[in-house]
């Protein structure tokens, strides 16, 4: 068997030299036996790939991650337990071929729509979580999504446990127009309420967390966390470009350029994120009679 | 420039003969009075028939007219005494929103909307009515203030949209945004936004959580601009016109989805053609809503604005084995 027989079968035939990999590129879920690193390069196996929870064992990159491989890596073995999973969306705008677009994903990313909420442990903790997964319509928000999100929101407050959200998209559902702009109000309206009954928020930014996504929900932790390397903004690259007509620097709204920016409380690697969430739930505990010393 | 947009051709060219008629008959000696009267019937029916089948792509002319109404236009006409407060307090004034103190009918209140410009020169001091983060943190902080001192607070909407820039992005454009809309949800007043022009997305909403939301009849608002979502729907920009139908961004459009409580109707080819005589129809509809929700109480005034927002969206079930 040849050498290059052995690498991911999936990936587009691409010339050899090339040197920045396209975003369809980055996002694509290796399946071969071999996988390449887009950020070194580099060459490793795929099984220890995943078994490093998807982080290249060179340098470091965090390869995007399923929801449910999400819910493997970060929630307390068997913990897990989801709510919502049977709702889907419609097509409001009747819009041509959204139904078929849904179809198709439903078929391809095995999910019914863009974020799987659930209730779970992390280091012991009960905590409420959703997960975004960009597999689906690129993680995009229309009203399941923010439906979903404000069902968990308020659950977590029914149960006064810490919310935590894993953000991942590509921003609003453009086919169903208005009404996924107004998720994004939906969602913030439930998170103050929330808030205001002392419910703590933990949002953690994954590759790539941008439009009405990253102006509602993912902004509104009382932390707000990211992903090494993760592209998180409000405006397109390519518009902004357009629109200051000068070329932007190459970490532009990464998640390194945000926390320069203060917009981020810290970057965590996904090898300590549970332990790092575990001792922030940890501090967060209810005293309740303990009073101090 | 041209006042009359493409779609109002016909009404123009058909009163443009009307009025040669006439200057006709004043200097010839004849009499074309009955003609007269007949082309000024025909002209009544066209506008009519104009003017209440307008367009989407009609009213997103309307509402991006250079002429149209701004935030000041409205504050002029319809409160008094009013104060302008500059500045988010952190980094700088951001001339793309404008916000103060005012008296509406003698009841004091808080006044804030996005500012186009309405010559070049002003469009680049108030880039185009499109803010910067501190904007949007101006707006905050003079609703802060409107909920200590309890004045109810009025939002005009109309913006293409969040500015899309560098220093943007750097000050945490997704963050001021986000922050709007959740501060917005635990304030303790009244909030009533109109939307007079251009609703563009996130940057609109963030003047946007509000017990109540009108919109001005050939307002628009929208996830994406028709050109926007040509592009990346149709991968052509000059489909506009088909998305302005596809995306369903028009007031009626809009009201029927829920996403807005009422339209409030405009003045016969477009608020542009009379500020005063609009001023009034949407004076009836903010003195109407102020004394709904003025008979609220604080905790009352939340919760109406968490149903307001926490009821939209459309979706349903799949059942996971359906019976054989
Ligand atoms: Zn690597």
């Amino acid at each position: 068997m040849a050498l290059k027989d052995l690498f991911t079968k999936n990936q587009p035939k691409k010339k050899k030299y090339a040197t920045i990999p396209t975003e369809a590129a980055k996002n694509d879920v290796p399946e071969g036996i071999m996988t390449k690193c887009p950020t070194c390069k580099k060459i490793m196996y795929t099984k220890e790939l995943i078994k490093n929870m998807k982080v290249c064992l060179h340098c470091g990159h965090h390869f995007p991650m399923t929801a449910k491989e999400r819910i493997e890596s970060f929630l307390d073995e068997g913990s897990f337990q989801e709510i919502n999973e049977n709702m889907v969306s419609k097509n409001p705008l009747n819009f041509p071929d959204y139904l078929e677009k849904l179809e198709k994903d439903r078929l391809k990313s095995k999910l019914n729509e863009a974020v799987v909420t659930g209730i779970g442990t992390v280091g012991g903790f009960k905590i409420v979580v959703a997960i975004m997964d960009s597999s689906f319509r690129m993680g995009s928000m229309g009203s399941v999504v923010g439906e979903k999100i404000t069902r968990a929101i308020e659950k977590a407050d029914e149960l006064s446990v810490p919310f935590i959200i894993f953000t991942a998209s590509g921003g609003a559902r453009m086919q169903e127009g208005a009404l996924s702009l107004m998720q994004m109000a939906k969602t913030s309206v439930a998170l103050k309420k929330f808030s205001g009954n002392g419910g703590l928020i933990i949002s953690i930014m994954t590759h790539p967390t941008t439009g009405g996504v990253s102006a509602s929900f993912a902004s509104l932790g009382d932390y707000n966390l990211a992903e090494p390397g993760a592209l998180i903004g409000f405006a397109g690259r390519r518009v902004i470009e357009q629109s200051i007509r000068e070329k932007l620097p190459e970490d532009f709204q990464t998640a390194e350029f945000l926390l320069k920016h203060g917009q981020l409380d810290a970057i965590i690697s996904r090898l300590e994120l549970a332990e790092k969430i575990t001792l922030i739930l940890d501090i967060h505990q209810p005293r309740g009679e303990l009073a101090w010393q | 420039m041209a006042i009359e947009l493409e779609f109002e051709r016909p009404i123009v060219e058909l009163r443009k003969k009307i009025m040669e008629l006439k200057e006709f008959t004043q200097n010839a000696d004849v009499d074309l009075s009955s003609e007269i009267k007949k082309l000024e019937i025909r002209l009544e029916k066209l506008e009519k028939e104009i003017y209440e089948n307008i367009k989407p792509w009609d009213r997103v002319q309307i509402a991006r007219h250079p002429m149209r109404p701004t935030t000041l236009d409205y504050i002029s006409n319809l409160f008094d005494d009013f104060f302008e407060c500059h500045g988010d307090r952190t980094f700088a004034d951001d001339e793309a929103i404008v916000g103060g103190i005012a008296k509406f009918k003698g009841l004091p209140v808080t006044v804030i909307g996005h500012q186009r410009g309405k010559d070049t020169k002003e469009n680049i001091r108030r880039n185009f009515g499109m803010p910067h983060p501190e904007g949007y943190r101006k707006a905050l902080r003079l609703m802060k203030q409107a909920d200590k001192f309890n004045r109810p607070i009025i939002c005009f909407i109309d913006t293409k949209g969040a500015y899309p820039g560098k220093a943007a992005e750097e000050r945490g454009q997704s963050e001021a945004i986000a922050r709007n809309l959740f501060e917005m949800a635990g304030l303790k007043v009244p909030i009533i936004c109109i939307v007079i022009g251009e609703g563009g997305s996130g940057g609109a909403l963030a003047l946007g959580v509000g017990n109540r939301i009108y919109m001005l009849e050939n307002s628009t608002y929208s996830v994406i601009s028709p050109e926007g979502a040509a592009a990346i729907l149709w991968k052509d920009a000059s489909k506009a016109k088909n998305a302005a139908e596809t995306m369903r961004i028009t007031a009626p459009d809009l009201k029927e989805l829920g996403v807005i409580d009422d339209i409030i109707p405009e003045i016969k080819g477009g608020a542009h053609k009379d500020v005063k005589q609009q001023s009034k129809e949407i004076e009836a509809i903010l003195t109407n809503s102020l004394k709904e929700l003025l008979s609220l109480s604080e905790e009352q005034l939340i919760t109406d604005r968490y149903n307001r927002f926490r009821t939209i969206g459309e979706y349903g079930f799949i059942q996971e084995f359906i019976g054989v």
